[in-house]
C-alpha cells in the first residue's frame, strides 16, 4: 500500500512520543488524562496522555502507539492538534478531519476513529478525577 | 560490500526464474511453437518432444514414472484437480445425498486445498481439519486418531508455506497405505527443495509448482499414481483428452519445457542449495534473537523447510514493521491473505497469541540470496523493531511487569 507523505513523516519523525511517568504515577495524578483505546488481537493500541491545566487547557500530550503506519500518524497527529487547545475545543476534533489531513485510504479511517476516540478517552479520565461531569455523547460509531 | 536494494527476501511467495530455464524455454515461444496436438508434423513433434522431455525431468525429481506426472497451470490447479477429483471417484454415495464419505485434511493448509474441502463439505462429504500442536508438524499419530471406516482421502501439505514446518509425510503416507486410503500432499514448498520419493514416501497424489523453484508462473504438475494401487481422478476440466483426460487443453509448451529445466536444475543442486539456504535462515534466526529480545521463531525448531524463517516481534505491528523496511521484500503473514487486515490464520491455528501473530515477519530465501543481504536485513529490521517499540504502549507495560492477557482491552 502506498502512504502518503504525511503519514510517512509521521512515521519517521512522530511528534510529542511518550507519556508523564510509569502508568501506576499517572493513573492517580489529577492534572493528567489518559485514553488507551483499541486492543492487541486487533492490531492497534493507542494511548494519548494529555497534561491539562485547572481552567482546561491542554498544555502538553503524548502519545504511544502499537499498530500500523496511519495509526501511529492519526495519534502523532493528534497529539499536535489537542495541545494548546481547551478541552472542549479538542473534543470538536472529529476523525474526518485527520482523514483528509492524512490522506488516509478508506481502509484505514478506523486508525482515525480510534486516534477521535483516545482523545475522548483522555479527556473523560481527566474529568472524572476532578469531578466534572461527563457528557453524554453520541459516539460517532 | 554495499548491497543492492531493494532485496528479495519472499522466495515461497516465489521465485526468479533461473535464466537457464529461460533460455531453454526460447525456442519453444519461435521455431518450436508447434500444437504437441498435432501428430502429422514436425513442428506438432518438437512440441511433443520438448513435453515429454519436461515430463521426464519432473519424474526423475520425484521418483515416479513419467507416465504419472500431469501438468497443471499450477499447485491450485492440481490441489483442487487432486481433492475433488479423487473425491468424487472415490464417493460412498452419489452427488445430492448425504453419507459420501470422510476426508482428513488440516486447518493450515493453503486455501488451495482447504477451499475444495469446504466445497465437498457443501457437497455430501464429512471433512475433518486437524490443528496443528503449537509446533506446527501434524502427525501420523494425529491423522490416525481422526480415521474412520468411510475415509476415502487424506490431504496434508509436505511443508507449510507460512512458517516452513515439515508435516508427517512418509508416515501419513504408510498410514493412508496400510488403511487403503488416498493420500495427497501439497508439495509447493518442498518439491525441488528437499529429496522426494513417491514410492519411498508413500505418496499417492503430490501437487507442486513451477515458479517456487525457479521456473516459471501458470504451470506445475500434478503426480498420478499408475500402481498399488492405481489412481483416478475426476476431470475439472473436459475437451481434447490432453494429459491422459485428466487435464483438457493444449498444453502450455513453452512453460512445461521451462517447468522440466526448473526440475532438472533442482535435483542436481538440491545438496548445494539446501546447506547454503539453512545457513543463511539460521544467520537470519541467530542474528535477530541475539539483538532484541521477545523475538520469537514459529514453528517446530528442527523439523522446518531450509528456506523459510517465520518471526515475530513482540510489541510491534507488522505492517507498521513493513513500513520500516522498505527495502526489504517479505511477507507478514501469507501474501495470498495480506489484503486482509486479519493476522494469519497459520499463526493462529498454532496458538501463537494475537499480539504476536500480528508482529511476524515471513522471510524466505532463494538461489541468489547472499549472506550480505541476510546481515542487511538483520540490521534494517533491527532498527525498525527498535524504533517501533519506542512508540509502543506494550512494550512499556512489558517493561514495567504488567502481563498484557491480565489488561481489560476497550475493544473496538
Amino acid at each position: 500500500m502506498a502512504y502518503s507523505e504525511k503519514v510517512v513523516d509521521h512515521y519517521q519523525n512522530p511528534r510529542n512520543v511518550g507519556s508523564f511517568g510509569a502508568s501506576s504515577d499517572v493513573k492517580t495524578r489529577t492534572d493528567i488524562g489518559v485514553g488507551i483505546v483499541g486492543a492487541p488481537e486487533c492490531g492497534d493500541v493507542m494511548q494519548l496522555q494529555l497534561k491539562v491545566t485547572a481552567e482546561g487547557v491542554i498544555e502538553d500530550a503524548k502519545f504511544k502507539c502499537f499498530g500500523c503506519g496511519s495509526a501511529i500518524a492519526s495519534s502523532s497527529l493528534a497529539t499536535e492538534w489537542v495541545k494548546g487547545r481547551t478541552v472542549d475545543e479538542a473534543l470538536q476534533i472529529k476523525n474526518t478531519q485527520i482523514v483528509e489531513e492524512l490522506a488516509l485510504p478508506p481502509v484505514k479511517i478506523h486508525c482515525s476513529v480510534l486516534a477521535e476516540d483516545s482523545i475522548r478517552a483522555a479527556i473523560e479520565d481527566w474529568k472524572k478525577k476532578n469531578g466534572i461531569a461527563v457528557a453524554e455523547e453520541a459516539h460517532a460509531h | 560490500m554495499a548491497v543492492k536494494t531493494p532485496i528479495y527476501l519472499d522466495n515461497a511467495a516465489t521465485t526468479r526464474c533461473d535464466p537457464r530455464v529461460v533460455e531453454a524455454m526460447l525456442p519453444y515461444f519461435s521455431e518450436k511453437f508447434g500444437n504437441s496436438g498435432s501428430r502429422n508434423h514436425r513442428f506438432g513433434w518438437d512440441a511433443e518432444d520438448g513435453i515429454e522431455t519436461a515430463r521426464e525431468q519432473a519424474a526423475r525429481l520425484i521418483g515416479a514414472d513419467a507416465k504419472e506426472v500431469i501438468f497443471t497451470s499450477g499447485a491450485t490447479e492440481g490441489n483442487n484437480l487432486a481433492v475433488k477429483g479423487a473425491a468424487e471417484i472415490y464417493a460412498k454415495a452419489p452427488a445430492g445425498q448425504q453419507g459420501r464419505g470422510h476426508i482428513i485434511t488440516c486447518t493450515i493448509e493453503h486455501k488451495a486445498v482447504l477451499d475444495p474441502c469446504k466445497r465437498l463439505q457443501r457437497e455430501g462429504f464429512d471433512v475433518t481439519f486437524l490443528d496443528p500442536p503449537a509446533d506446527g508438524v501434524i502427525t501420523a499419530e494425529m491423522v490416525r486418531a481422526a480415521m474412520r471406516p468411510d475415509t476415502i482421502l487424506v490431504s496434508i501439505m509436505w511443508a507449510n508455506n507460512e512458517i516452513g514446518t515439515i508435516n508427517e509425510v512418509p508416515e501419513i503416507g504408510r498410514l493412508c497405505h496400510e488403511k487403503g486410503v488416498i493420500f495427497h500432499t501439497d508439495g509447493t514448498q518442498w518439491v525441488g527443495k528437499m529429496p522426494t520419493d513417491v514410492e519411498r514416501d508413500c505418496i499417492d497424489l503430490l501437487s507442486w509448482s513451477g515458479h517456487k523453484m525457479y521456473g516459471p508462473k501458470g504451470v506445475g504438475a500434478l503426480y498420478v499414481r499408475r500402481r498399488k494401487p492405481r489412481v483416478r481422478l475426476e476431470a475439472m476440466i473436459d475437451g481434447g483428452g490432453q494429459e491422459r483426460g485428466m487435464r483438457s487443453g493444449t498444453q502450455n509448451v513453452t512453460g512445461i519445457v521451462g517447468f522440466g529445466k526448473a526440475c532438472e536444475l533442482c535435483q542436481a543442486e538440491m545438496e548445494h542449495d539446501r546447506e547454503r539456504l539453512l545457513k543463511l535462515r539460521r544467520r537470519l534466526e541467530d542474528g535477530l534473537s541475539g539483538r532484541m529480545e521477545v523475538v520469537q521463531v514459529n514453528g517446530h525448531r528442527d523439523r522446518r523447510l531450509p528456506h523459510i524463517a517465520n518471526i515475530s516481534f513482540g510489541f510491534v505491528e507488522g505492517e507498521s514493521l513493513m513500513m520500516g523496511i522498505k527495502d526489504i521484500a517479505c511477507s507478514s503473514g501469507s501474501a495470498c491473505t495480506s489484503a486482509s487486515l486479519e493476522p494469519s490464520y497459520v499463526l493462529k491455528g498454532l496458538g501463537v497469541g494475537d499480539e504476536l501473530a500480528h508482529s511476524s515477519l515471513r522471510l524466505s530465501f532463494g538461489r541468489w540470496t547472499t549472506e550480505e543481504e541476510v546481515d542487511y536485513a538483520i540490521e534494517s529490521i533491527s532498527k525498525a523493531v527498535e524504533h517501533l517499540r519506542k512508540l509502543s504502549p506494550l512494550y512499556d507495560l512489558y517493561k514495567e511487569g504488567v502481563d498484557l492477557s491480565t489488561i481489560e482491552w476497550q475493544h473496538h
